[in-house]
């Protein structure tokens, strides 16, 4: 992917995937890592699909499709000299806490860093399919955060929805706008 | 600055909007956004489309939505248009330039932009 932020969006579309109700995305900066943190409560994933999303390759007789997504995102963290770890709890482990947790760490000063690019394109897309599910984000660089919390927004638009075209389109410039002020 | 007030504005002029749209709702514009459709770009041709549809003035008849692989990860990015009592509509190869007239001549115009289904298309 030419951006970290289409892995991001590829990445936690799998949480709406999962049934999720509530999705979090952090990035966390400083002037050496980059950390993205992508948490959800979905259903989880078993052993078996654990070992399927970190290495491609491995297959039994049972598998079919073999997704890209997480082994994309993966190698983009590994290609800075960082690394990918998940962890996991599946619905039928624990019927209350399960959920997933994926947590990848870059090195900014590698020259095989792709950079985060549009991020809040990536968040008008979330946005515009989350449906009932909240999404938490927030941002934190040297000298500043960004943070959205839909829930919030939910507020104040009531039984209107998210998705509605102008509303996305207020997102979008919201978020532009915050991180102009930023920089 | 953008504020929580202008939002509630947005939410008030909605309100009388949705009112009149119930169950007009008829056309759907459905843009693949699995991780071949993102690598290809369908990330700008979804946010497009979903500018396009409220600056248009079209979003009393159609909805933009997403879902998974389409299954023809070479065509991506793919979008396609389901209208009631007429046969889906696949474009291929889509990008925001292109988006932007589907919505003009297909969305609003009524008129299907031909040369970018799937079986017109330069690929
Ligand atoms: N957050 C998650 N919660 C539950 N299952 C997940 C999650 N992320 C990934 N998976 C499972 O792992 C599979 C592979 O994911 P991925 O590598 O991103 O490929 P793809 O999404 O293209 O199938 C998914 O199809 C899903 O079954």
């Amino acid at each position: 992917m030419k951006e970290l932020s289409l892995n991001i969006l590829d990445i936690t579309q799998n949480s709406l995937a999962a049934n999720a109700k509530n999705v979090e995305i952090v990035i966390d900066e400083n002037e050496k890592t980059l950390r993205v943190t992508i948490k959800d409560d979905g259903r989880g994933m078993d052993e078996e699909t654990l070992k399927r999303v970190s290495d491609p390759f491995y297959t039994t007789r049972t598998t079919r499709k073999v997704g890209l997504g997480i082994p994309f995102f993966k190698l983009a963290a590994e290609q800075t000299g960082g690394s990918l770890t998940i962890q996991s709890t599946t619905e039928s482990a624990d019927p209350i806490n399960h959920g997933t947790l994926i947590c990848a760490l870059f090195y900014k000063d590698s020259i095989d860093f792709t950079p985060v690019g549009d991020i809040v394109s990536t968040l008008c897309t979330l946005i515009q399919s989350l449906g009932n599910v909240n999404l938490v984000y927030i941002h934190t660089f040297p000298g500043g955060s960004i943070s959205l919390d839909t829930s919030v927004l939910k507020k104040t638009l009531g039984e209107i929805p998210l998705s509605e075209p102008e509303v996305i389109m207020w997102i979008n410039e919201y978020l532009n706008e915050q991180y102009d002020n930023n920089v | 600055m953008k504020s929580l007030e202008e939002l509630a504005k947005i939410r008030e002029r909605m309100l009388s909007k949705i009112a009149l749209r119930e169950g007009e709702n008829d056309i759907r514009i459905v843009v693949g956004m699995a991780t071949c459709g993102i690598a290809a770009g369908a990330r700008p041709v979804l946010n497009t489309l979903v500018e396009e549809v409220a600056l248009q003035g079209v979003a009393d008849r159609a909805t933009v939505s997403q879902t998974g692989c389409i299954g023809i990860c070479q065509f991506e990015p793919v979008v396609e248009v389901f209208e009631n009592g007429k046969e889906k509509v696949t474009y291929v190869k889509m990008t925001p330039e292109m988006a932007k007239r589907v919505v003009a001549e297909h969305i609003k115009g009524g008129k299907p932009v031909v040369e970018y289904t799937i079986g017109n298309a330069k690929i």
